[in-house]
């Protein structure tokens, strides 16, 4: 833990109720979801973390609370530094606010989270898909859906497998 | 005149209201209520568009000739390599890091073994360090050739696309001599190199190294004073800094605007610390800066590769670390506890502990990254690829606002984007 660290999380434990966690050098904030879009203002104002690095989910299905959490890391240009915020959510269908009016590049991080996790955002301008297609049903990435595969065909049950086969509908 | 501009702008209404509708709030409008009234035309630019590099879809709403907006459609090339590597072992899921950024085989190779590597606390002997230091910067110049070969073709210089070609060959077949594949190698692994490099290696490096400068100064001289080159980059798709950040742009486009941000030099690993070499920035941040940028990036390159063929020591080239690195086949034959390791390593795999760890590389297009979180099974739970081109991507909209459509050809290329990275 550096200084810059130490003045963060000074000033928003308290604030925001904030945790710190670290492990192999990486040093994370735990928050609740009410406070991302304030907690990433205060760092971006305050402590120059420019960029918005990642945002991504993990889901840890069966378990329902937390059933996920959302990652975000910033990037300092300006003192070099790597910070990681980790929000817990609750539910099958969970929602949180949307960061993209501090760091714009949240949007399509923010659309591929609601593709492939369906976790929603809060004011978020233009939450489609964005790598699935429209009318995919669905959320990939979540632990509860199946890898999926295809039956293959041979000559001696082409039909048979056909029947059931899912086709793309018009 | 009338009526066929509506029934085009009717076809693609269609798809407008079909892509908004999984949408939260509802139907978000995409584009201006001009489009809608008919007097912007809308156009389908993509997937199949030769320009597009890849399968990207770009649906435009032009007035004339000019882009008033541009919404960009990606997933055509969707693998779920992020899905797929869950279910294999942290070993067998690299070989689908390979397939992410076609372009920078070795650079996700590098990125994914130093993941497992923090994560595991491995060691990485200095040989094998040297050598991804080599290959990885080889296959850093390969990746700028196929850029600028490609951007020269958009603005119709087909000459400079045969020769950077031409020399990517030579790079692809020392790849292919170390490895014996030319593109997808999994040549490094976790805690080393999968074997050390033949011995002519290092002749085939010095005698590409000796060439490949005279060979930069050969496209210069074809593009960099070229009048019809400049007239289509110089001021084309400005981009300022304080924009580039706030979208998160990263890699020689944010160097094009003056913000030397690389890695390799803000936070080395594997041994960058250890060579000297610069970062080429440029203030003008337009397309033609970002030529310049990445050209002075492959002679930076070549700096890197000289020293380190210099200091190439010797030694193992793999961690002796029999917990999560296969002990040798001259081994098994004769130690009993090599032999278990062997059957545990490719029967179940390694186990790293639990917990997460976030990675980040400078591949040629900006900061690759991973995200990568164990719970202890020998599988790992989560992979995460922040890839450089899904978030500079989100800029072409930016860039593409109020440029012609020619301009916009002309820009795709400069984003430098590769669909497999973007879409993974």
């Amino acid at each position: 833990m550096n200084e810059l660290i130490d003045s963060i999380s000074a000033a928003l434990i308290q604030q925001f109720n904030a945790e710190i966690i670290e492990f192999q050098g990486e040093v994370s904030l735990v928050l609740q979801p009410d406070h991302i879009v304030s907690v990433c203002q205060v760092l971006k104002d305050d402590f120059h973390f420019e960029l918005l690095a990642e945002e991504t989910a993990v889901d840890y299905w069966p378990e329902q609370a937390p059933r996920f959490h959302i990652i975000y890391r910033l990037r300092s240009l300006k003192h070099n530094e790597i910070i990681g915020i980790r929000v817990p959510l609750d539910g099958n269908a969970p929602s949180i606010p949307s960061i993209t009016a501090i760091y714009a590049n949240a949007n399509w991080f923010e659309r591929e989270l609601w593709d492939m996790f369906g976790i929603g955002f809060k004011g978020h301008p233009d939450l489609r898909r964005v790598i699935m297609p429209y009318d995919w049903e669905g959320h990939p990435l979540r632990k509860d859906y199946p890898l999926g595969y295809e039956e293959v065909q041979f000559t001696f049950n082409f039909d048979q497998i056909d029947v059931r086969k899912p086709y793309a509908q018009e | 005149m009338d009526k066929p501009t509506k029934q085009v702008m009717n076809m693609d209404n269609d798809i407008v209201t079909k892509l908004s509708s999984d949408t939260l709030d509802g139907f978000t409008p995409l584009v201006t209520d001009r489009a809608i009234s008919g007097e912007t035309v809308l156009l389908n630019m993509g997937p199949q568009h030769p320009s597009t590099h890849g399968v990207l879809r770009l649906l435009l709403e032009l007035d004339g000739e000019q882009v008033i907006s541009c919404i960009p459609d990606v997933g055509f090339l969707h693998t779920g390599i992020e899905k797929n590597m869950e279910v294999k072992t942290y070993e067998k899921a690299e070989v689908m890091t390979d397939r992410l950024d076609y372009l920078n085989n070795l650079g996700n190779n590098l990125t994914y073994c130093l993941a497992i590597e923090k994560l595991t606390d491995l060691d990485v002997p200095p040989r094998a360090q040297v050598i991804r230091v080599i290959l990885t910067e080889l296959q850093r110049i390969s990746s700028h050739l196929i850029w600028l070969g490609t951007h020269a073709l958009d603005i119709a210089a087909m000459s400079v696309f045969l020769y950077c070609f031409r020399e990517r060959e030579i790079i692809l077949d020392i790849f292919e001599l170390c490895s014996g594949q030319r593109m997808m190698t999994t040549f490094f692994r976790p805690g080393g190199l999968w074997r050390d490099v033949p011995v002519e290696f290092e002749t085939a490096v010095r005698k590409f190294i000796k060439i490949l400068p005279a060979r930069i100064n050969e496209y210069e001289r074809l593009l960099t004073k070229n009048p019809m080159f400049k007239i289509r980059t110089v001021g084309i798709g400005v981009l300022k800094p304080q924009v580039a950040l706030n979208y998160g742009v990263t890699g020689p486009m944010l160097r094009a605007t003056g913000i030397a941000h690389d890695l390799r030099k803000a936070q080395p690993y594997s041994g960058y610390e250890l060579y000297d070499f610069d970062v080429p920035t440029r203030e003008e941040g337009d397309t033609y800066a970002r030529y310049l940028v990445r050209v002075e990036e492959m002679r930076q390159s070549l700096r890197i590769i000289e020293q380190a063929l210099e200091k190439l020591p010797l030694g193992p080239v793999r961690s002796n670390n029999r917990k999560y690195v296969p002990p040798p086949r001259s081994e098994i034959g004769t130690s009993m506890e090599a032999l278990i390791h062997h059957f545990k390593l490719w029967t179940e795999g390694f186990v790293p502990p639990k917990g997460s760890v976030y990675v980040a590389t400078e591949s040629p297009r900006g900061e690759l990254g991973v995200y990568l979180e164990s719970d202890g099974s020998p599988k790992p739970y989560r992979v995460h690829w922040r890839t450089p081109s899904f978030t500079n991507m989100q800029i072409l909209p930016v860039l593409a606002k109020g440029h012609l459509v020619a301009d916009l050809v002309v820009l795709i290329g400069t984003v430098d984007i590769v669909l497999g990275d973007v879409d993974r």
